[in-house]
């Protein structure tokens, strides 16, 4: 560690850097928050009278009840057909050594690379031309194609990490296919399928680009704040915005949380590991 | 046949096919529809190239130009913002390298609308900056909102975590002995990181610059959220001809265009790197 690595003024400098690029990160969610307790028809800061009154209001909308119904739906049905998928797909991937998989791998990749709203374009045409009516249910197929590709990149690295032996291991014990798969391999790529299908749902969640051009008379919440922020605007905007981004952060906290406890609990099983030099 | 009967290929079929449906489809209808008739709507019409000899001669050259340089200024904005950070967390930060990531990741999950609505709050006249600005030395900069550098805010802003994510990668490819040795020999800092740390981070570097520069290229919201009538962008251009000109083969045009510019920026890409040496860290 001594030698070539940097002396300590940089590294306080790259730490004071990592800092406050942080805190820019943040600061739209603060102000979106902020505003959102601010009691004046049309903001205006600083703030001089406080209220809860649109958060009454919101959690009151039956439009908003409808909103975040369509979004949840969608988002639900997204994570779980996009980590059945990607599961599969990031074997082939990365696990798996077969002719035609290096271009297996940059063919996949390629709708994260393409530009979204295009994309939902592409295939707004596409639904007309097949004669399907677009609704909520087109979106969660739109939002798939982006998506499905992200979670196989996920899963993906988890798969890297897999020893192959195990698996032939189990076929050499006398294992059936199908007994591999449920007590081998889906047990150690399960980190790899949970932050896969946290992903997929939070991504869906906060999709505008693709929902946008399929969701066709339904309306998602991203979809919502957009048409309300360019004309018609109501401070509803605001308290739906730091409502969605409180679901999120939450959503989130209690993954972590579970995280740290299922860790907590595996060191608890296995106290030799957990102590050896 | 002996091919399909790998595992590799069945466990690619479900995805591959999935993908076939629902992106190889849509793009080669679309690259159908650039060859009808203007405001046409079905495919059975005579192929004609003029759209594009419309789309040529016509101003569209002034959003792509904008729009090139937009993602062009971004990179080079991004890249020196992001490599100290990359390297703190690739070899600096140790465990808090963790709790780092997550804090950048956490606005991607949140939706980009939201985000940038929040810069609109704090850029707009009477807004947070400005309000807080008069209140505390009494200069006012209302005039912020709906211009150029407000665009580059936005995707600076936006895009950080794509050039970021990558980077940390890149940079975690570097052995620190490597970096020792050309020190141990004499080399000076500026030297180690042209002459050592560039070249082995290369993969990373690339993935991060290319994959911002074909995002800002298709980006939408960000110009029409703060940029306001400021200047149109390609993927504007686009959806006002699917949407209000209804003309789908001059948005098929454009959006043939736009796609072949970031393909063949992609590919180039994908020529160069080994995806399981980035991804797999083999």
């Amino acid at each position: 560690m001594a030698g070539a690595s940097p002396t300590r003024l940089p590294r306080v400098l790259i730490a004071a850097w990592t800092v406050a690029v942080l805190l820019f990160l943040y600061i739209p969610m603060m102000a979106v928050v902020l505003t959102s307790f601010s009691k004046a028809r049309y903001f205006r800061f600083p703030i001089t009278r406080w209220t809860t009154e649109w958060y009454a209001r919101t959690f009151e909308s039956l439009s908003v009840r409808d909103l975040l119904w369509t979004s949840l739906s969608v988002a639900a049905l997204v994570t779980i057909f996009s980590v059945i998928l990607a599961f599969f797909g990031a074997l082939a991937f990365a696990r798996y050594d077969w002719k035609g998989r290096k271009l297996y791998q940059r063919l996949v990749l390629l709708p994260i690379f393409f530009p979204q709203a295009v994309l939902g374009l592409a295939l707004l045409l596409w639904f007309s031309a097949l004669g399907i009516t677009t609704s909520w249910k087109t979106a969660v197929f739109a939002h798939m194609i982006w998506i499905v590709p992200i979670v196989i990149l996920i899963i993906s690295i988890q798969v890297y990490s897999f020893d192959a032996a195990l698996e032939e291991a189990a076929f050499d014990l006398g294992a059936s296919r199908w007994q591999v798969m449920k007590e081998i391999t889906l047990p150690i790529m399960s980190p790899g399928i949970v932050s896969g299908g946290i992903f997929a749902f939070l991504l869906s969640w906060g999709n505008f680009p693709l929902s946008l051009f399929s969701t066709g008379a339904d309306q998602t919440v991203p979809e919502w704040l957009y048409a309300k922020m360019v004309s018609g605007y109501t401070p509803m905007v605001p308290t739906l915005g730091s409502l969605t981004i409180s679901g999120a952060t939450v959503v989130l906290l209690i993954v972590y949380l579970a995280w740290v406890a299922v860790r907590a609990r595996k060191r608890g099983r296995r106290p030799d590991r957990a102590e050896a030099p | 046949m002996n091919w399909f009967r790998q595992p590799g290929v069945a466990a690619a079929l479900p995805a591959a096919i999935f993908l076939l449906v629902g992106f190889a489809g849509p793009l080669l209808m679309v690259f159908g529809y650039s060859f009808m008739p203007e405001k046409t709507f079905t495919l059975d019409q005579a192929p004609t190239f003029e759209n594009y000899i419309s789309v040529v001669t016509d101003s569209y050259y002034i959003s792509f130009t904008w729009s090139i340089t937009l993602a062009i200024l971004t990179v080079f904005l991004l890249f020196p913002i992001c490599y100290p950070i990359a390297y703190g967390m690739a070899k600096l930060f140790g465990r808090w390298a963790n709790l780092v990531t997550a804090l950048i990741a956490v606005p991607l999950l949140i939706s980009e609308n939201i985000r940038l609505f929040g810069w609109v709050l704090v850029l707009l006249k009477n807004g947070i900056l400005d309000g807080a600005l008069q209140s505390l030395f009494g200069i006012s900069v209302s005039g912020m909102l709906y211009t150029v550098p407000a665009i580059v805010l936005g995707l600076v802003y936006v895009y950080l975590p794509f050039m970021l994510f990558p980077l940390v990668i890149g940079i975690s490819m570097i052995p620190d002995a490597v970096k020792e040795a050309a020190a141990d020999l004499g080399a000076n800092r500026w030297q180690v990181f042209r002459e050592v740390e560039l070249p082995l981070a290369m993969p990373g570097i690339l993935i991060g610059c290319i994959l911002t520069f074909v995002l800002v290229l298709g980006s939408l919201a960000e110009s029409k959220i703060l940029g306001g009538q400021a200047i149109v962008m390609i993927a504007d251009d686009v959806e006002s001809a699917f949407t209000f000109a209804q003309n789908w083969p001059k948005g098929s045009v454009l959006s043939v265009l736009l796609i072949v510019l970031s393909g063949l920026i992609v590919f180039t890409l994908f020529r160069r790197i080994d995806l399981d040496q980035v991804i797999g860290r083999r």
